[in-house]
C-alpha cells in the first residue's frame, strides 16, 4: 500500500468539502427563476399583427403545406370591402401533433408567423385543448410584445387560456 | 408524583423510569432522528454536488422525509407467492430491532443526581451493544431466506459475509480502547475521558485532552472504516448497491417493510456513531453547555462525516473488500493491540 492510496481519499475528500463550501449551486429553483432562452428558442407560435391591428396572414396555406407533423390547418377567405383581398377565415395548429421544426416561419411569403419562447402553457388535461385557434396564436404575439416593452402581463397567460377552452368548446 | 419517579429505588419507580426513556429512545429515533439523518443526508450530498437538495416540503424542505414516509405507507404492500411468510414478515424487525436495542446502554448526556440518560447502567455495556448489534445479521440472512428469491439469498450472503469480516476488525479496535480504559461500562469509559491529564490542568482544554482519539488514533481509523462497512454504507455498500442494482437481501421487500430496512440502517449509522462519540471522543463531556448538547453535537458530526464519504468515494469491488478487511485491517488490529499491550506496560504501570 502506498502512499498515494492513502492520499487519494483525502484528497477527493478535499474535493467533495470545497464544492460543498462553494457558491452559487447549478440548480435553477425552476419557477421563481428561469434560465435565459436562446434567442432562436423555437417555442409556441404567434401570428403577427400589423401596427394598425390587421392580420398579417394572408391565409395562403404554404405553412400547412410546408409542415412535416401536418399539425396547422388554414381557411382562407376572401372579403373585399375590408380592406384586404385575402385573409385566414380559420387558422389552427395541434401542438399534439407539432414537432417545433419552425419550417411554417420559413415558408410563410409575408412573416405572418414566428414562434415565441414560451413552452410553459402548453400543459393540458384534454387532448382537444392541445388545438390552439387563431385568437389564441395572436394573443401569444401581443403578449411577447407586451413583455419586450417591459410590462409583463401574466394574465394575458389565463386570458388566452381561457379563451382558447371557450373557443372549442363552442 | 414526577420526583417519586425520579428518586425512589423501588422497582416500580425504576421501571417507570426505563419504560419512559425506552419510549423516548424509541421517540428519538424513529420519528425525529431518522427523518432528520435522511433530509441531512440529501441536503449534505446535493451540496457536495452542488446542487441544492429537497427544499420544497416545509420551510427549507424539512417536511420532505415525513411526506417520502406517508408515501412508502401508502404504497401497496407485496408479499410475493412462495415466501415463508412468518419469517418474511418477522425478518425487517430483527434488524431493526437489535438497532434500537442498542441504544438502551449509550449514554447520550448527564441526568439529574448524576444519572445518565440511558435505561440501564450496566457494567457490560459495550459489550451488551455489540452484541445486539451482531443479531442484525440474522434479520439479513432471514430476508433473503424467506424472499424465496435467488438473488435475494445471493444478496443475503453477500451481506452477511461482508458483515461477519468486518465485526472483527470493528471488535478488535475497540479491544484498543478497553485495554486502556479497563472497562466495559460506556458511563465509566466516558467518565476516564473527563480526567484533567495531571493535577491542576482543569481548564477548557481538560474537557478534551484525554479523549481516547489521541491514545488510540489507529484503533479509531479502523473503527470508522468497519463501521461503514458494518452499516453497509459506500465505499462498502455492496449489500444493496443502491447505484446500479435493484438490491440485495431486500429486493422482495416494499412498501413499509422496505422502509424498516431503510430505518434499520439509519439507525446503525447512529449507533455505531454514537459508540464511536463515547469510546473516542469523550461522550458528554465538553465545556458550559449541557452535556445531552455535546453528545448529540459530536455525534451529528461523526455521522456528517459517514454522509461526507458517501458522496466522496466509489464502491469496492467484492475482492477488494475482502482482501481489505482480512488481510490489512485485521493485522493493523492485532498490531495496534500488540503496541498498545507494550506501551501499558512501559507508561502504566
Amino acid at each position: 500500500m502506498s502512499l498515494e492510496t492513502i492520499m487519494g481519499p483525502i484528497k477527493g475528500l478535499g474535493v467533495t468539502l470545497r464544492t460543498m463550501l462553494a457558491e452559487p449551486k447549478v440548480t435553477v429553483s425552476y419557477p421563481e427563476e428561469r434560465l435565459e432562452l436562446t434567442p432562436r428558442y423555437r417555442g409556441m407560435h404567434e401570428l403577427r399583427l400589423y401596427e394598425d391591428g390587421s392580420e398579417v396572414c394572408v391565409g395562403c396555406s404554404l405553412c400547412a403545406a410546408a409542415c412535416p407533423a401536418d399539425c396547422i390547418f388554414v381557411e382562407g377567405a376572401e372579403e373585399e370591402n375590408e380592406g384586404r383581398e385575402r385573409y385566414a377565415k380559420q387558422y389552427m395548429i395541434n401542438y399534439s401533433r407539432c414537432i417545433f421544426c419552425g419550417y411554417c416561419v420559413e415558408a410563410c411569403p409575408v412573416d405572418a408567423i414566428g414562434m415565441t419562447k414560451v413552452m410553459q402553457d402548453l400543459t393540458m388535461s384534454n387532448r382537444w385543448n392541445a388545438v390552439w385557434d387563431k385568437d389564441a396564436l395572436v394573443a401569444n404575439f401581443k403578449r411577447r410584445l407586451a413583455e419586450e416593452q417591459g410590462t409583463p402581463n401574466p394574465s394575458l397567460v389565463s386570458q388566452t387560456a381561457s379563451k382558447r377552452h371557450g373557443a372549442i368548446s363552442q | 408524583m414526577i420526583h417519586y419517579l425520579m428518586t425512589d429505588n423501588g422497582i416500580w419507580a425504576f421501571l417507570a423510569r426505563v419504560m419512559a426513556k425506552i419510549i423516548i429512545v424509541l421517540i428519538f429515533m424513529l420519528l425525529l432522528c431518522v427523518p432528520m439523518l435522511i433530509y441531512m443526508e440529501r441536503r449534505v450530498m446535493a451540496s457536495m454536488q452542488a446542487r441544492i437538495g429537497p427544499n420544497r416540503v416545509g420551510p427549507f424542505g424539512l417536511l420532505q422525509p415525513y411526506a417520502d414516509g406517508l408515501k412508502l405507507f401508502m404504497k401497496e404492500d407485496i408479499t410475493p407467492t412462495g415466501v415463508d411468510k412468518i419469517v418474511y414478515y418477522a425478518a425487517p424487525m430483527v434488524l431493526l430491532i437489535p438497532a434500537v436495542t442498542a441504544f438502551a446502554v449509550i449514554p447520550f448526556g448527564t441526568g439529574p443526581h448524576h444519572g445518565t440518560a440511558i435505561a440501564p447502567n450496566t457494567n457490560i455495556g459495550l459489550l451488551f451493544a455489540f452484541a445486539a448489534m451482531s443479531v442484525s445479521v440474522y434479520g439479513i440472512v432471514l430476508a433473503g431466506w424467506a424472499s424465496n428469491n435467488k438473488y435475494s439469498l445471493l444478496g443475503a450472503l453477500r451481506s452477511s459475509a461482508q458483515m461477519i469480516s468486518y465485526e472483527l476488525a470493528l471488535s478488535l479496535s475497540v479491544i484498543g480502547v478497553l485495554m486502556l480504559s479497563g472497562t466495559l461500562n460506556l458511563v465509566e469509559i466516558i467518565h476516564q475521558q473527563q480526567l484533567p491529564l495531571f493535577l491542576g490542568s482543569e481548564g477548557l482544554l481538560s474537557h478534551f485532552k484525554n479523549w481516547f482519539i489521541f491514545k488510540q488514533p489507529v484503533a479509531f481509523v479502523i473503527y470508522m472504516i468497519a463501521a461503514f462497512a458494518e452499516t453497509a454504507r459506500i465505499p462498502f455498500d455492496l449489500p444493496e448497491a443502491e447505484g446500479e442494482l435493484v438490491a440485495g437481501y431486500h429486493t422482495e421487500y416494499s412498501s413499509m417493510k422496505f422502509a424498516t430496512f431503510f430505518m434499520a440502517e439509519y439507525a446503525f449509522v447512529v449507533a455505531h456513531s454514537a459508540i464511536a462519540v463515547s469510546l473516542f471522543f469523550g461522550g458528554w463531556s465538553g465545556p458550559l453547555l449541557p452535556g445531552a448538547f455535546w453528545f448529540l453535537g459530536k455525534l451529528f458530526a461523526i455521522i456528517f462525516f459517514f454522509m461526507w464519504v458517501r458522496s466522496t468515494l466509489p464502491r469496492f469491488r467484492y475482492d477488494q473488500l475482502m482482501n481489505f478487511g482480512w488481510k490489512i485491517l485485521l493485522p493493523v488490529g492485532l498490531l495496534n493491540l500488540f503496541l498498545t499491550g507494550i506501551g501499558i506496560v512501559l507508561f502504566q504501570r
